[in-house]
């Protein structure tokens, strides 16, 4: 085989692991993406439909319930809450009055059910999508 | 004074690193041997001086100097002592004046084993590690001094987070880091062998053993780091893809596509641009990984916000390496790209299409990891990549990797006749797919992405035992290529471990009182009672759990709820009865009301073999390393 005809077809070959690792990138990347949310963003029901989706903010104080393994507990940015349900065990650094980030679906009575609750490993870290909620949420209430 | 002393050190140090980094490099170009000469005493007193540092700060650490910020910050009077020398890096600055010293710790080995290397080859590797180290120690110097005072001095100190109290910090960090500052050796070779144009096979055959040596210690410090947070997190997961575990991953999957490649530069004299700027980009991405962990780019872009100077420095100093690397690769580079005849059907082609698969799959890695950032910074909203991107990206493009792997070995450098290596691996490929669909049957469930994993791990090591077989009948085989199979054999133990964890563990999350039992994976775990309990500096809440079998029981064990002294936060110690098949893993949740407790716990078989596959690894790097070809020589410049 000439040099050239080898070279090209070391090329090809090499752009098509390149293409078909794009197409799956962009594949994965269109269903595998959880976008952020502010609770006031849900309740202008603003959030992705029948998608996962992530919420960041304070545990409301005194919202926290339990129910044998569920956990009942209320999401909030000060100026909207969300009631959430979770079911299994939650991260150490899971508080009442504490940031945390969730994900989850919302469910057809406007409940969220969250499949994963997130808490990072630093008490004094407040994870920046939940501050990121309370700041947005405090920016629009100054402005009306 | 101490930390003065270690301060001054620190400066001191940088203006040697500057000679260090300068004047050998000017020599080499200009022929002036005496500046060439500078270049070993130079790295040695940098050496020395960082070695005084960090002991001066281990010493603040270790006598609870408390106006010392750092220690204040990180450590605590009630801390063991073993986890307040840990705590030496277990913040920012303490971990980059970690990176140094190791880096200075590469550069004096390089210093004192390249003796038999022409001495401007020598001077211009020590040089360019001299710049990089130089400007590291401006970094620090300038944004991320250990020494700073605290006057007036902390009372006591905050203490290390308590999920850092663990012998895994003692060692995690030391190994990712001797891994992730070896790179910079591969680096300074070949920006050298740029440097002076001189890229043949005996630059490669000098940087080989060393980049090896790199690959090792971070595949330690890599599988160091999940086996810790499979154990210590509490979560059961050993690997989460995490943007931290992803940087230290990124640099691995290229540092692996780099061993490769030079093994055809030296062997073949091919691939020589690629190979350069492979070792370009695994330093490149090794320095991204330590700056963005540790300043906190990667959980936000907004962490630079804190302290812009931090972010800005190294945003400029990463720009300086790889725009000067380039411009000097762009410039200096051998123009025929791939070097060296070779046939399709030849080694070479499959090591380059490996090396495409691996250059491929870290692209797609840092991708998932820098597109949130990306998207945050272009104010375009704020998104979080999970987990199944990388799964769904990142297993398929290893499925062909593992496929080339078992008929690669088998190929010729040059010219190999595919067909006849194809007839010699039916019998692995029999092997293979009797064991894909098998396995299966006999765990009882069969899933097709579970016989693929059985499939390919039997693939390769099939492979590998006939090319052993084949190798021993000829004559005896070097030490590399036993380090190959074994690093192989790796590989396939580690996919075994993760295609049964993945298709086969149980996680049961159970509400239990004492006396209460639950079955996960053919076990009963019966629950004893929990007791309070008091550690050095904790109160822990502990279980007492049987674990039986059909009745016999086989082991106690002893999850805790700690809460440390110095910190609100509750920590979760899981309790692990640890198997070659199985491990069953228990940790306490919280407690719920009337007395009962939230417990968690997981059947995970074949858990371990993950890490050992990776131990498999690294011993095939040290094997490779022992070749008596690296000897040889040593034996010749000791005459």
């Amino acid at each position: 085989m000439k040099p050239r005809y080898k070279r090209a077809l070391i090329i090809i070959a090499a752009l098509a692991v390149i293409g078909v690792a794009a197409l799956l990138i962009l594949n994965a990347l269109n269903s595998n993406i959880a976008l952020y949310v502010t609770p006031s963003e849900v309740a202008a029901g603003k959030a992705p439909q029948g998608q996962a989706f992530r919420i960041g903010g304070m545990v409301k104080d005194g919202s926290l319930k339990r129910d044998g393994l569920t956990v009942h507990f209320v999401i909030t940015d000060l100026v909207k809450d969300i009631p959430v349900a979770y079911t299994g065990i939650l991260p150490d650094l899971f508080k009442e009055g504490k940031g945390a980030v969730i994900q989850g679906r919302l469910n057809a009575n406007g409940e969220f059910i969250a499949s994963e609750v997130l808490a990072k490993h630093d008490e004094n870290y407040m994870p920046p999508e939940a501050k990121h909620a309370l700041e947005q949420a405090q920016k629009n209430g100054s402005n009306k | 004074m101490i930390p003065e002393f270690g301060h001054y050190a620190l400066i001191l140090a940088l203006c040697v690193a500057i000679i260090q980094g300068v004047l050998p490099l000017i020599g080499a170009h200009q022929g002036r041997r005496e500046w060439l000469m500078l270049a070993r005493p130079a790295a040695q007193t940098v050496f020395l001086l960082l070695a005084i540092a960090f002991v001066l700060l281990a010493w603040s650490f270790y006598t609870n100097d408390f106006s010392v910020l750092y220690v204040a910050e990180h450590s605590n009077s009630q801390m063991p002592v073993m986890y307040r020398l840990g705590a030496v890096w277990g913040g920012h600055e303490g971990s980059l004046l970690l990176w140094v010293f190791l880096l200075s710790t590469w550069t004096i080995l390089v210093a004192q084993l390249s003796k038999a290397l022409d001495e401007f080859m020598v001077a211009r590797v020590i040089g360019v590690l001299g710049l990089v180290m130089s400007g590291l120690l401006l970094f620090i110097l300038t944004t991320s001094n250990p020494f700073e005072r605290l006057l007036p001095a902390a009372q006591d100190g905050r203490s290390l987070n308590p999920l850092l109290q663990d012998p895994g910090l003692v060692f995690h960090p030391p190994m990712l880091y001797m891994g992730y500052v070896g790179f910079s050796v591969a680096f300074a070779f070949a920006i050298a062998s740029l440097l002076s144009g001189r890229l043949d096979a005996a630059w490669a055959r000098w940087s080989r053993p060393w980049t090896t040596a790199a690959w090792v210690f971070l595949t330690l410090g890599i599988a160091l780091g999940s086996w810790w947070a499979y154990y210590e997190l509490g979560w059961g997961g050993w690997w989460f893809w995490d943007p931290v575990e992803n940087a230290s991953f990124i640099p691995w999957l290229v540092g692996t596509a780099l061993l490769h490649s030079l093994a055809v530069t030296e062997k073949r004299g091919g691939f020589k641009s690629w190979t350069v700027l492979l070792a370009i980009t695994a330093f490149s991405l090794s320095l991204l990984g330590t700056f963005l962990v540790r300043s906190g780019v990667l959980t936000s872009v907004h962490a630079f916000a804190t302290d812009p100077r931090r972010g800005i420095f190294i945003l400029i100093f990463l720009a300086l390496v790889v725009g000067s690397s380039l411009i000097l690769y762009a410039w200096r580079a051998p123009k025929s790209s791939l070097g060296g005849k070779f046939s399709l059907s030849s080694r070479e082609t499959f090591i380059l299409l490996g090396n495409v698969f691996l250059v491929v799959s870290a692209g797609s890695v840092l991708l998932g990891t820098l597109y949130p950032l990306l998207i945050d910074a272009l104010h375009l909203g704020k998104i979080s990549v999970g987990p199944p991107y990388f799964n769904s990206v990142f297993v398929p493009i290893m499925i062909p990797l593992l496929v080339l792997m078992g008929i690669g070995p088998w190929t010729h450098w040059k010219n190999s006749d595919l067909v006849a290596v194809i007839k010699r691996l039916w019998l692995a490929a029999l092997v293979a797919v009797f064991a894909g669909v098998t396995i299966p049957m006999v765990m009882g469930d069969f899933t097709w992405l579970a016989g693929l994993g059985f499939l390919l791990a039997f693939w390769v090591i099939a492979s590998g035992c006939l090319q052993i077989i084949r190798q021993a009948k000829t004559g005896k085989p070097t030490r590399s290529f036993i380090g190959m199979q074994v690093a192989h054999l790796g590989i396939a133990v580690f996919v075994i471990g993760v295609t049964m964890v993945g298709a086969y563990q149980e996680e049961k999350d159970v509400r239990m009182s004492a006396g209460e039992t639950v079955s996960v994976g053919g076990y009963q775990i019966q629950l004893q009672g929990i007791q309070a309990e008091r550690g050095p500096n904790y109160l822990a809440m502990r279980g007492t759990f049987l674990l039986s079998k059909n009745g016999n029981i086989e082991a106690t064990l002893y999850p805790e709820k700690r809460n440390y002294f110095s910190s609100t936060m509750p920590m979760t110690e899981a309790a692990i009865n640890v198997g070659l098949t199985r491990d069953i893993y228990v940790s306490l949740g919280e407690e719920l009301t009337d007395k009962s407790w939230a417990v968690r716990v997981y059947y995970k078989p074949f858990v371990d073999w993950i890490w050992g596959g990776c131990l498999l690894m690294a011993l095939g790097g040290v094997l490779a390393i022992s070749d008596k070809r690296y000897r040889i020589r040593l034996k010749r410049q000791a005459a």
